[in-house]
């Protein structure tokens, strides 16, 4: 049987970069949610806030964080990319660009990794 | 010195089937074409494939060599076969395969004309040539997706077709959207209400394995990309 | 038969992302700086009550992401499942709702 997934056709650039954003943007969506809900519990006045965020200081919480932030970060670079190549920009395209992108996401990532334990 | 040999699987059946090996001997400046017309008129007269100008005019001889959809005659071997001499060829993806290599290439040509990819005129004979500014944008946009073929290979690249089969593809679009920018076109609104929304262009997530495969070099991304905005805009502005 | 939901749609995700994409650089940037030294209530509240130009800042975000996100998620499911028509469109839609919902609460919260 032919493979119902072949990868050989699918390893450019521009198909790392959909994936990038796709499972980002799902994974947003999903803790989006939570995110909103839990921030609307916690701010029933400063010392229900005060609790949620000695609970958000727990090390794998901070990490999980950074995740997100690593997640946002990724999706908003290849999102700006693919506002330019949806308003006609060819060079939105090149392989360049979306590393650049990428590269853009981690740092923003790393930034925040670095603010966050320090 | 012994005929260096290529090892040739060859996608055998339609929908079911598999691949069956063929031993092939290497020459110089060989194309993929010339391994399977090998293998038909030598080894296996009854394998089934289609080819017809041998010189990349006619985008007749697509098929999948080592996963990826290429245009047969015009890729040398040198490109594609590893050191361990293997080459990998199988029919078409995301269209009903017929037998062996040759797919049924009717719902991608039925997406052409639902994509209203025919010329619609407006002048007649006795009318003058329409003049056409060959820096215009309009012109240059057309020039830069008029060269497609035909081959259907942007068709099997393309991962939204898969996923969603209603969605009219690249080449039908890239069509579409030459003809937009064709001033002496008169169905330019009628063409934005076929191309626009879920099956049409808006369906297509810029994977650019369409651009990426393209043996003319074409981006049928950047193609759908214009007609999203016109169409979207169309449909804004209650045109469509 | 022509599909203006579809291409409108696509029009509010690519207007809401254009939005989101400079609120979230104002929240990405936000967070790098108030992260920095650990967080407090007092702090956090400091910078959000009273602030009408805080309110509005995050009620637009909300706004564009309730928009943004329910889109992206219809187009996935019509993709990779079987699931299409008319109540995935209302599901959707109830996603965003319940976005606004939410996100609201939170932003009125941290306001009050």
């Amino acid at each position: 049987m032919r493979p119902s997934i072949d990868l050989r056709g699918r390893g450019h650039a521009a198909y790392w970069a959909f994936l990038i954003h796709r499972l980002s943007g799902v994974a947003l969506a999903l803790f989006l949610p939570l995110h909103f809900w839990a921030l609307g519990q916690a701010i029933q006045g400063p010392q229900a806030l005060g609790g949620f965020l000695d609970w958000a200081s727990q090390p794998l919480v901070k990490a999980a964080e950074t995740g997100l932030v690593l997640l946002l970060a990724l999706h908003l670079t290849g999102g700006l990319r693919v506002l330019a190549l949806e308003a006609g920009a060819a060079g939105a395209m090149a392989r360049a660009t979306i590393l650049a992108g990428v590269a853009v996401g981690l740092t923003i990532g790393l930034m925040f990794l670095l603010g966050v334990f320090a | 010195m012994a005929e260096e040999m290529l090892e040739v699987s060859v996608w055998r059946g339609a929908a079911e089937g598999r691949f069956v090996a063929y031993a092939v001997p290497r020459r110089a400046n060989q194309t993929v074409l010339d391994l399977v017309s090998h293998i038909q008129q030598r080894l296996e007269p009854g394998l089934s494939y289609r080819f017809a100008c041998r010189v990349g005019m006619c985008g007749s001889c697509a098929m999948t060599v080592n996963g990826k959809p290429r245009w047969t005659c015009r890729t040398h071997v040198a490109r594609v076969a590893g050191a361990d001499g293997r080459v990998e060829i199988a029919p078409l993806r995301n269209m009903p395969v017929i037998k062996d290599l040759a797919c049924d290439l009717a719902p991608f040509f039925d997406k052409w004309s639902r994509a209203r990819g025919r010329f619609a005129p407006t002048q007649t004979r006795t009318d003058d040539f329409a003049p056409v500014a060959p820096a215009s944008i309009q012109r240059q946009a057309a020039d830069a997706g008029i060269e497609c073929i035909g081959c259907a290979v942007c068709y099997s690249a393309c991962d939204v077709v898969a996923w969603n089969p209603d969605y009219l593809g690249p080449a039908a679009l890239n069509r579409a959207w030459t003809l937009h920018n064709d001033a002496r076109d008169g169905a330019h609104t009628a063409r934005l209400a076929a191309v626009a929304g879920d099956a049409g262009c808006h369906a297509c997530h810029s994977h650019q394995s369409c651009t990426e495969h393209c043996p003319k070099q074409i981006s049928p991304t950047l193609s759908i990309a214009g007609l999203k905005r016109a169409s979207a805009l169309a449909a804004l502005k209650g045109e469509i | 038969m022509t599909d203006r939901l579809g291409a409108r749609l696509w029009l509010a995700q690519r207007a809401s992302a254009a939005m989101l994409a400079l609120c979230v650089a104002v929240h990405l940037a936000t967070m790098i700086y108030a992260v920095q030294g650990g967080l407090s209530a007092a702090e956090i509240l400091g910078r959000t009550r009273g602030s009408i130009t805080w309110l509005a800042f995050y009620g637009l975000f909300v706004l564009a992401v309730a928009v943004h996100a329910p889109i992206g998620l219809r187009a996935i499911l019509r993709e990779m499942t079987a699931w299409r028509g008319r109540s995935l469109d209302l599901a959707a839609f109830g996603f965003g709702l319940a976005l606004i919902w939410l996100g609201l609460r939170a932003v009125v919260g941290l306001f009050r």
